[in-house]
C-alpha cells in the first residue's frame, strides 16, 4: 500500500516529537553541565511547537492512516493537547528539584519526551498492534525514570517493582490480545468492532480474551485489585517521576480504555460492564480507606489515584456518551490536581530534604499563606467539594451512572468520597490548624512558583467555569 | 423593579471584598475595610425589602444565565418571601460578628474576617440559588469558611470539632446530591428548582427522594438524633463561628425543608411527617432536658438551639395531620409562618445569646458557669440585656421569641391536642434553662475576684448588643412586616403541597 503524503501530516505530530528527542538527545551530549538549560528550553520548545502543529493538523472528522493503524480524530487532538500541557508543566516542577541534588540532566528529560510520545502513539492507536507499541515505549521510560536516582535504593527497588509487574500486565494484554485475534481475524480496532458485531452472542474465547485485556489495562490503570504497584512506585520514585507517572500517562490510559473497551470491544459491552463496576468499586473502597492509614504524602496521594480511578471507572462503565465524556473530564481534571499536588511537595523541597511527609506541610498558611491556600484548593478539589473544579468531575460521572439507573453505584462513589475527604481535609488542617516546626523557605523558582499559582487557581477557575472543557469533552467524543 | 443585579451583588460583593481583605493582608487596616464591605452588604440587602412585591409568590428580583451548557446548569437567583427574610438576617448578622471580632481576635486579623464575608456570599447564594447545581454549589462551598473559622480560631479541641463538623454535613449532602442528579435526569435534563416542584413523581421514587433530602436539612438543622457535631462545633468556634451556626446555617437547613422537601416530594412528606414530627418533639422535650443539665453556656445555648429549632420543623410539617383532621387549611399556614417567624427570631436570639457568653468569655476566658456568680453587680448595663434576650429565648410575650412559639402552639392544636401538649412543655423546660443559667451566672453574691473586676461592656459591645435587642422587641410586638412578606409564599406553598403529585 503506497503510503500519502497526507498520511504523514496526520502524524506530524508524532513525527516532530520523535525527530527532536533524538536531536536533544544528540546534542545534549555536546551541552557543557553549566548550560544543560538549554536542553531544558529545547524540550518546552519542542512541546509548544508539537501542540501548534497538533492544532494546525487537527481534522473536523476521523481519517485514518497507514494503513488503519494510526487515527486521528477529536478525542486524540484533545487529549494530546493536555498531555503537552501536563507534561510541560511536569518538566518544569522538576527543573529546580533535580537542580539542587544534581540531578538535572539530558536524559530526564529526553526519557519525557520519548514517554510522552509513546503517550502519543497510545491515543491516535486504531490498532491493537500500535496500542502495544505505544505502551511499551511510554512504559520503558518510566521504568528508567524511575530508577533515575541511581544512587538511591529505594528509587532502584520501586523501578524493580514497577518493571516486573508492568511487564506481567503488558504480557496480559498481549495474550488478550492474541486471543481476541484469534477470534475475529484482525487486530484493527474497527474491523475487530465489526466482527463482534457480526457474532450472536459472545463466544467463550471473546470473553477469555476480554478478561486478559480488562485486567491488563487495570494494571496500567492501577485499578483494585491490581494496584500493588502504585504505592511503592509513587512513594519510591523521585518527586518529579512520581508527578510525571501520576498525571499525563493516566490520560494516555484513559485513552486506550476508550480504543479498546469502547470502539473494539464495544459490543462486549454487556460484559466488561460489569468487570468494571467490581473494579471500580474496590478501587474506591480500597483507596479510600487506605489512604487514611498513610503518613506519607506520596503515599497518600497514590491510595488518591487509585480512588479517583474507581471514579474514572464509573464514567467508562455507564456506557453512554455522556459517562465516556464525564470520564474524559474527569481524567483531565484529575491531572491538572494530581500535578499541582505533587508541584507542591517540590515546592516545600529542598537540597536534602523531601517534604514528602504530611507532617512537613505543619503550618503552611504561617509559612506562606498564598501556597497554603493553593493546596487547600487542590485538597478540596481531589475530595469533591465546590466550587472547585473537582466537584463536576464527580457531578458529571454520578450524573453518567444516574442516567443509565445504577443509582446504587453512585451512592457507594459518594459514601466512599466522604470518606476520602477525611484524608485531604486532615492535610487541611495540618496546613491550617498546627504551628510550623520547619521554618526555612520554599523553593523561590520563579517560574515554579508562578505556574503553581496558575495551577491552582485553574483548578478554581474551571470550578466556577466548568462549561467550556465539558463542552469540549462532549464535542471530542462526536 | 430597576435592572440591578441586586442579588448577585448581594453574593459577590462579600466574596470579592473578602478576598480585597486577604490581598490587602494583616498589617492593613483591615477592620474598617470588612466593616464597610459588610455594612454595605447589608444596606443593599435592605433594598430586597423595600423593592420587595408583597403581593405574589412569584420569584422576584430574578436573574438567568446559562453557566454549564453541558449540564443545562443556569445561573438562576431569585427570592420569595420565604428567602428574603433570611437574606437579609444574613447580612445583617455579618455586620455584627465583624463587629464582635474586632478587638478580640489577635491573629491573622484579615483571614477571619476574609472568611466571614466569603461565607456571608456563600449563604445568601445559598438563599438565593433557584437552580439545584448552583445551590449546591453555595451549600458546600459554605463549609470551607465554616471548617477553618473553627479549626484556626476556636477553642482547644477545635480539631475535633471541626472535622466532625466538616464530615458530618458533607455525608449528609452527599446523598441530597445524588437526589438532585436522580431528579435531573426524571425531569429531561433540567436542574431548575422550579421545574423540580413540578416534576411528577411515584410515590417510592419520593420517598427515597424524601430521606436523601432527609439527611441533608436534618443534620444541618440539626434535628435529633443527627444533632451532635452541634454542641461541639459551637462550644469550640470562636464568638463570631457560633453566631453565625446558630444565627444562619441551622436556617439552611429549615430552608432546605421549605424550598426542597415540601414541594418536591408533597407526597412522602405527608407520608412521612410523622417522623419529622417525632423528631421535632424529640428535640423538644428531650434536648430541653439535656440543656437543664450543662455546665458550660455555650453548650447550653447550643442545645437550646436545636430545641428552638425543632419548633420551627414542627411548624412545617404539621400541614398534613391539620388537613387529616379538620380538613382544611387554615392553620396550617399558622404553622408554616410560626416556623418561618421561629427562625428569623431565633436567628437574633441565639446570636445575641453567643455574644453574651463571647463578652463574658473575652474577660475571664471561661465558658463555664461556676465560674460566675454576681456578674450583675459589675456588669449592669450587661446584665440588662442578657436578661433580656434569655427572656426571650424562653418565649417571653413581647419579645419575638413568643411569636414563633405561640403560632406553631397554636397550630399544633388543630392538628393533635398531645403536639400540642409536648410543645408547650418547652414554655416551662426553655424558661428553667435559660433563667437558671441567668440567675447563676448574673446574680447572687460576687463569687471570685476575677468577677469583681469585670467591666461592663464598652461602646462596641452595647452598639452590638443594642442593634439585636431592637429586632427582639420589635418583632416581639410587631411581627406583621415579617409576617407580610411571607403570606403570600406560604399560602402559595400550602396549595402546591396539598395536590398529590401522584
Amino acid at each position: 500500500m503506497p503510503l500519502e503524503t497526507a498520511e504523514y501530516l496526520l502524524a506530524l505530530p508524532e513525527i516532530w516529537v520523535l525527530g527532536m528527542a533524538c536531536l536533544i538527545l544528540v546534542l545534549d551530549l555536546f551541552i557543557r553541565d553549566d548550560s544543560r538549560i538549554l536542553t531544558y528550553l529545547m524540550v518546552q520548545a519542542t512541546l509548544v511547537v508539537a501542540a501548534l502543529i497538533t492544532l494546525a493538523v487537527q481534522v473536523p472528522e476521523p481519517v485514518l492512516a497507514f494503513g488503519n493503524t494510526f487515527i486521528s480524530d477529536g478525542m486524540a487532538t484533545l487529549l494530546k493537547l493536555f498531555i503537552y500541557l501536563v507534561t510541560g508543566m511536569g518538566f518544569l516542577y522538576a527543573r529546580p528539584y533535580l537542580q539542587d541534588r544534581g540531578l538535572f540532566k539530558g536524559e530526564f528529560y529526553v526519557l519525557g519526551l520519548f514517554a510522552m510520545l509513546g503517550m502519543m502513539i497510545m491515543v491516535s492507536a486504531s490498532h491493537f498492534l500500535t496500542i502495544y507499541l505505544g505502551l511499551e515505549l511510554l512504559s520503558l521510560c518510566l521504568y528508567a525514570m524511575v530508577a533515575f536516582n541511581r544512587d538511591s535504593g529505594t528509587c532502584s527497588e520501586a523501578a524493580m517493582k514497577y518493571f516486573v509487574l508492568g511487564a506481567l500486565a503488558s504480557g496480559m494484554l498481549l495474550y488478550g490480545i492474541s486471543m481476541l485475534y484469534g477470534a475475529t481475524g484482525s487486530l484493527e480496532i474497527a474491523a475487530v468492532a465489526s466482527a463482534i458485531g457480526a457474532e450472536e452472542g459472545s463466544s467463550i474465547v471473546l470473553i477469555f480474551a476480554l478478561c486478559f485485556i480488562v485486567v491488563g489495562l487495570a494494571f496500567k490503570l492501577g485499578a483494585v485489585p491490581f494496584h500493588m504497584w502504585v504505592p511503592d512506585v509513587y512513594h519510591g520514585a523521585p518527586t518529579p517521576v512520581t508527578l510525571f507517572i501520576g498525571s499525563a500517562p493516566k490520560i494516555a490510559a484513559f485513552a486506550i480504555v476508550m480504543r479498546v473497551l469502547v470502539d473494539g470491544l464495544g459490543g462486549l459491552v454487556a460484559d466488561w460492564q460489569g468487570m468494571l463496576v467490581i473494579l471500580a468499586v474496590l478501587s474506591l473502597a480500597v483507596g479510600n480507606v487506605i489512604a487514611i492509614a498513610q503518613t506519607n504524602l506520596k503515599r497518600m496521594l497514590a491510595y488518591s489515584t487509585i480512588s479517583h480511578v474507581g471514579f474514572l471507572l464509573l464514567g467508562v462503565l455507564a456506557g453512554t456518551p455522556d459517562g465516556y465524556a464525564a470520564a474524559m473530564f474527569y481524567t483531565i481534571t484529575y491531572a491538572l490536581m494530581a500535578v499541582g499536588a505533587f508541584g507542591m511537595i517540590i515546592l516545600l523541597s529542598r537540597a536534602g530534604f523531601e517534604a514528602d511527609e504530611l507532617e512537613d506541610f505543619r503550618g503552611l498558611n504561617a509559612r506562606n499563606p498564598w501556597f497554603a491556600f493553593m493546596m487547600l484548593i487542590l485538597m478540596f478539589s481531589m475530595a469533591g467539594v465546590p466550587p472547585t473544579v473537582g466537584f463536576y468531575a464527580k457531578l458529571s460521572v454520578l450524573q453518567a451512572v444516574i442516567q443509565v439507573d445504577m443509582v446504587w453505584l453512585a451512592l457507594v462513589a459518594v459514601f466512599f468520597s466522604v470518606i476520602g475527604a477525611f484524608y485531604y481535609i486532615r492535610l487541611v488542617k495540618i496546613m491550617y490548624f498546627d504551628s510550623p516546626t520547619d521554618e526555612a523557605a520554599l523553593q523561590s523558582n520563579p517560574g515554579l512558583r508562578a505556574v503553581l499559582s496558575v495551577n491552582g487557581l485553574a483548578v478554581l477557575g474551571l470550578g466556577l467555569f466548568p462549561g467550556g472543557l465539558m463542552a469540549l469533552c462532549s464535542a471530542a467524543l462526536l | 423593579m430597576s435592572n440591578l443585579p441586586l442579588l448577585s451583588l448581594l453574593i459577590w460583593l462579600p466574596i470579592l471584598g473578602g478576598l480585597l481583605v486577604l490581598a490587602v493582608g494583616e498589617r492593613a487596616p483591615v477592620r474598617p475595610l470588612a466593616l464597610v464591605v459588610s455594612i454595605l452588604t447589608f444596606l443593599a440587602s435592605l433594598l430586597l425589602y423595600t423593592g420587595f412585591d408583597a403581593t405574589t409568590a412569584a420569584m422576584q428580583f430574578e436573574e438567568r444565565l446559562s453557566w454549564i451548557a453541558a449540564f443545562n446548569v443556569f445561573y438562576h437567583l431569585g427570592v420569595d418571601g420565604i428567602s428574603m427574610p433570611l437574606i437579609i438576617l444574613t447580612s445583617f448578622t455579618t455586620v455584627l460578628v465583624v463587629l464582635a471580632g474586632w478587638e478580640v481576635i489577635k491573629e491573622r486579623m484579615a483571614q477571619y474576617l476574609a472568611a466571614f464575608l466569603i461565607m456571608e456570599g456563600l449563604m445568601i447564594g445559598v438563599f438565593s440559588a433557584l437552580d439545584a447545581v448552583l445551590f449546591y454549589v453555595f451549600w458546600e462551598g459554605m463549609l470551607i469558611p465554616m471548617f477553618l473559622i473553627i479549626g484556626m480560631w476556636g477553642g482547644p479541641r477545635r480539631v475535633y470539632a471541626t472535622i466532625k463538623f466538616f464530615l458530618y454535613t458533607f455525608l449528609g449532602s452527599v446523598f441530597m446530591l445524588v437526589a438532585l442528579i436522580y431528579m435531573y435526569n426524571k425531569a429531561g435534563g433540567l436542574f431548575g428548582v422550579l421545574d423540580f416542584h413540578q416534576l411528577q413523581l411515584g410515590l417510592t421514587e419520593q420517598v427515597l427522594i424524601f430521606l436523601a433530602f432527609l439527611i441533608a436539612f436534618a443534620v444541618k438543622v440539626p434535628m435529633w438524633p443527627v444533632h451532635t457535631w452541634l454542641p461541639d462545633a459551637h462550644v469550640e468556634a470562636p464568638t463570631g463561628g457560633s453566631v453565625i451556626l446558630a444565627a444562619i446555617m441551622l436556617k439552611i437547613g429549615g430552608y432546605g425543608f421549605l424550598r426542597f422537601s415540601l414541594p418536591i416530594t408533597p407526597d412522602a412528606s405527608m407520608e412521612l411527617d410523622w417522623l419529622i414530627i417525632t423528631m421535632s418533639l424529640v428535640a423538644v422535650v428531650y434536648i430541653s432536658f439535656v440543656a437543664l443539665v450543662q455546665e458550660d453556656m455555650k453548650k447550653l445555648i447550643a442545645y437550646s438551639s436545636i430545641a428552638h429549632m425543632g419548633f420551627a420543623t414542627l411548624g412545617f410539617f404539621l400541614v398534613f395531620s391539620i388537613l387529616r383532621n379538620t380538613g382544611e387549611l387554615s392553620g396550617a399556614a399558622m404553622g408554616i409562618q410560626g416556623g418561618m417567624v421561629q427562625m428569623v427570631s431565633h436567628g437574633f436570639i441565639s446570636a445575641a445569646l453567643f455574644l453574651c457568653v463571647g463578652v463574658l468569655y473575652d474577660r475571664l476566658h471561661s465558658r463555664q458557669i461556676v465560674d460566675y456568680g454576681g456578674v450583675a453587680h459589675r456588669m449592669p448595663i450587661f446584665a440588662g440585656f442578657m436578661v433580656l434576650f434569655a427572656m426571650s429565648n424562653a418565649g417571653l410575650p413581647g419579645t419575638s421569641g413568643f411569636v414563633g412559639e405561640f403560632m406553631v402552639i397554636l397550630a399544633s392544636f388543630k392538628a393533635n391536642f398531645w403536639y400540642a401538649f409536648l410543645a408547650a412543655t418547652t414554655l416551662i423546660l426553655g424558661a428553667a434553662y435559660t433563667l437558671w443559667m441567668v440567675k447563676r451566672v448574673l446574680y447572687g453574691e460576687v463569687t471570685s475576684d476575677k468577677v469583681a473586676k469585670l467591666q461592663d461592656i464598652n461602646g462596641r459591645e452595647f452598639l452590638v448588643l443594642g442593634s439585636l435587642a431592637v429586632p427582639v422587641l420589635l418583632f416581639g410586638v410587631w411581627p406583621a412586616p415579617l409576617v407580610e412578606v411571607m403570606q403570600v409564599t406560604i399560602e402559595n406553598l400550602l396549595a402546591h403541597i396539598t395536590v398529590s403529585k401522584l
